[in-house]
């Protein structure tokens, strides 16, 4: 694994983000407006005298968290998306590129565009919500890592899902997470679902995180090895999705599909 | 005395379905040759190339580039290759200076900044340097693409039909380029083309193909007498429209 060709993937993506105000405007403005929205919604509820639960850090943390994760998947796929809108395969896919250096760039480009949501959303809601979140102690480093982890992974999924069934795939890729987050148990404890739900939340990583933010809120104990489940989930499902890439790839390359993508060039 | 192979193709087969695209092909490029792959559309030139350049499986054969096998060590055949293709220009949305400095990155080349310096100023794309490839015009973004090619100093260079949207004063001067390139380098040129005047003038051999299987090979100025035409292009035609008369007479 050469890092100048990584570094290739993800220089490009900053290329074109520094240029382009509609590629800066989305890194931070949907997260500002989820923090400004849930930030009212939770100061509302927390309002009622006979409420016991803080909401701010319950539902607030909880949906900087799920943004977090959002943003980590949007991460990889947007810099796929805009090999497929430059219709930019065949360059790159004859390039000595190993599909590891590839996926690698597009993962580095999600670190470096999600980390400034996260800083955004960290700001806004200490400044404008009281909302710190250092609020989870130590354990906000596995909840990121677990959620990052997980995010990377749907990335890769949506990417194979679009280099196997063409460019008008997208359109399957951007409600991921909002399919996801009913079982995830972002806003309520595993328990309030039906069990046949359950089954499928326990398979999902921010499962583990969510349920352990809002044993946090509630001053219970949380020890770290209770979200072993999540980040070992985690990294199975970035292995998984990597090999689906290849996978898809490999058939891409078979059929041809590399080449049709950037123009009709099979004879 | 015979010079080394810096492509080796061997009984390359593509099928899609039952469609059989290539049939069989063998050929190889020399070092300081330019070698023309001719054929009417659908005749399967761009799927060798693409097979050639990695990113379409062969169903059967063998490709070598410069004694590195494409199937068993793709990376490292690949890193000796380039191309450019009027079907592929670089992304739009990028300057002229981004997309050479990412795809050098991509090829590994060493002293990238000088290197961008020397092909901004082979081409005449220095003043294009901060300009977005997208408004650019056809013949200008063509010469983004040829510069882009030659970032690595290939062993290979694939060109698919590399002159098609220049204007003939524009496309002699990227004629000579690479002539010159091919004369003094180490490395071959597959070239495929329309024009068969070019080709006349370029290619030192040319395969013609035909139906996805090699059909007639040889020089290119010698080739339409010794099949009883008055020039390339008429041999061409003749190839398009009947390729059954001169089955058999490859050697």
């Amino acid at each position: 694994m050469r890092g100048r060709r990584v570094a290739a993937v993800a220089l490009r993506q900053w290329f074109l983000i520094r240029g382009s105000m509609s590629r800066i405007v989305p890194l931070f403005a949907w997260v500002v407006v989820d923090v400004v929205l849930w930030g009212f919604i939770t100061r509302f509820l927390n309002s009622f005298p006979s409420t016991l639960y803080d909401f701010v850090p319950a539902v607030l943390g909880a949906v900087l968290l799920w943004d977090f994760l959002t943003r980590v998947m949007q991460g990889v796929t947007m810099a796929f998306f805009e090999d497929v809108w430059a219709r930019n395969f065949l360059n790159v896919f004859a390039t000595p590129i190993r599909i590891s250096e590839y996926v690698g760039g597009l993962v580095t480009s999600s670190i470096a565009t999600s980390a400034v949501g996260l800083v955004v959303m960290v700001l806004v809601a200490a400044l404008a919500f009281h909302l710190h979140f250092l609020t989870y102690g130590l354990l906000l480093g596995p909840f990121l890592g677990v959620l990052f982890l997980f995010g990377i992974a749907l990335g890769i999924i949506g990417i194979s899902i679009v280099l196997r069934l063409g460019p008008a795939a997208e359109w399957f890729i951007w409600p991921l997470p909002a399919i996801i987050s009913p079982f995830a148990c972002v806003f309520y404890p595993l328990t309030t679902l039906p069990p046949w739900m359950r089954g499928v939340a326990r398979a999902l990583p921010p499962t583990y995180v969510f349920e352990g933010l809002r044993a946090i809120v509630l001053k219970r104990p949380v020890p770290v090895q209770s979200l072993l489940p999540g980040a070992l989930l985690a990294a199975l499902y970035v292995g998984l999705a990597c090999l689906l890439f290849v996978r898809v790839h490999r058939y891409a390359v078979r059929t041809g599909l590399v080449g049709r993508y950037s123009a009709e060039t099979v004879s | 005395m015979v010079r080394p192979a810096v492509l080796d193709v061997r009984d390359l087969r593509k099928a899609y379905g039952r469609t059989v695209a290539v049939d069989g092909v063998s050929f190889d490029v020399r070092q300081g040759e330019i070698l023309g792959l001719l054929g009417p559309n659908g005749a399967g030139k761009t799927t060798t190339i693409n097979m050639v350049l990695g990113v379409l499986a062969p169903d059967a054969g063998t490709i070598g580039i410069d004694g590195v096998d494409l199937a068993a060590h793709r990376s490292e055949a690949i890193e000796r290759t380039n191309f450019a293709a009027v079907y592929a220009p670089l992304p739009g949305n990028l300057t002229v200076e981004q997309n050479l400095r990412i795809f050098g990155m991509l090829y590994d080349v060493s002293g990238l900044t000088e290197r961008i310096g020397e092909l901004l100023a082979t081409y005449d794309l220095e003043r294009f340097r901060r300009t977005r490839c997208g408004v650019l015009s056809s013949g200008e973004q063509t010469r983004v693409s040829l510069a882009k090619a030659m970032l690595n100093r290939p062993q290979l260079l694939l060109l698919d039909e590399p002159t098609a949207s220049l204007d003939p004063s524009s496309a002699r001067e990227v004629r000579a380029r690479i002539r010159e390139a091919a004369a003094r380098g180490t490395g071959g040129v597959l070239w495929t083309s329309h024009n068969m005047h070019e080709v006349a003038e370029v290619c030192d051999r040319v395969l013609f193909l035909s139906r996805g299987r090699l059909l007639l090979a040889g020089d290119p100025r010698a080739l339409p007498r010794e099949h009883g035409k008055a020039n390339l292009e008429e041999l061409f035609i003749t190839v398009a429209r009947e390729p059954l008369t001169l089955e058999g007479a490859l050697p």
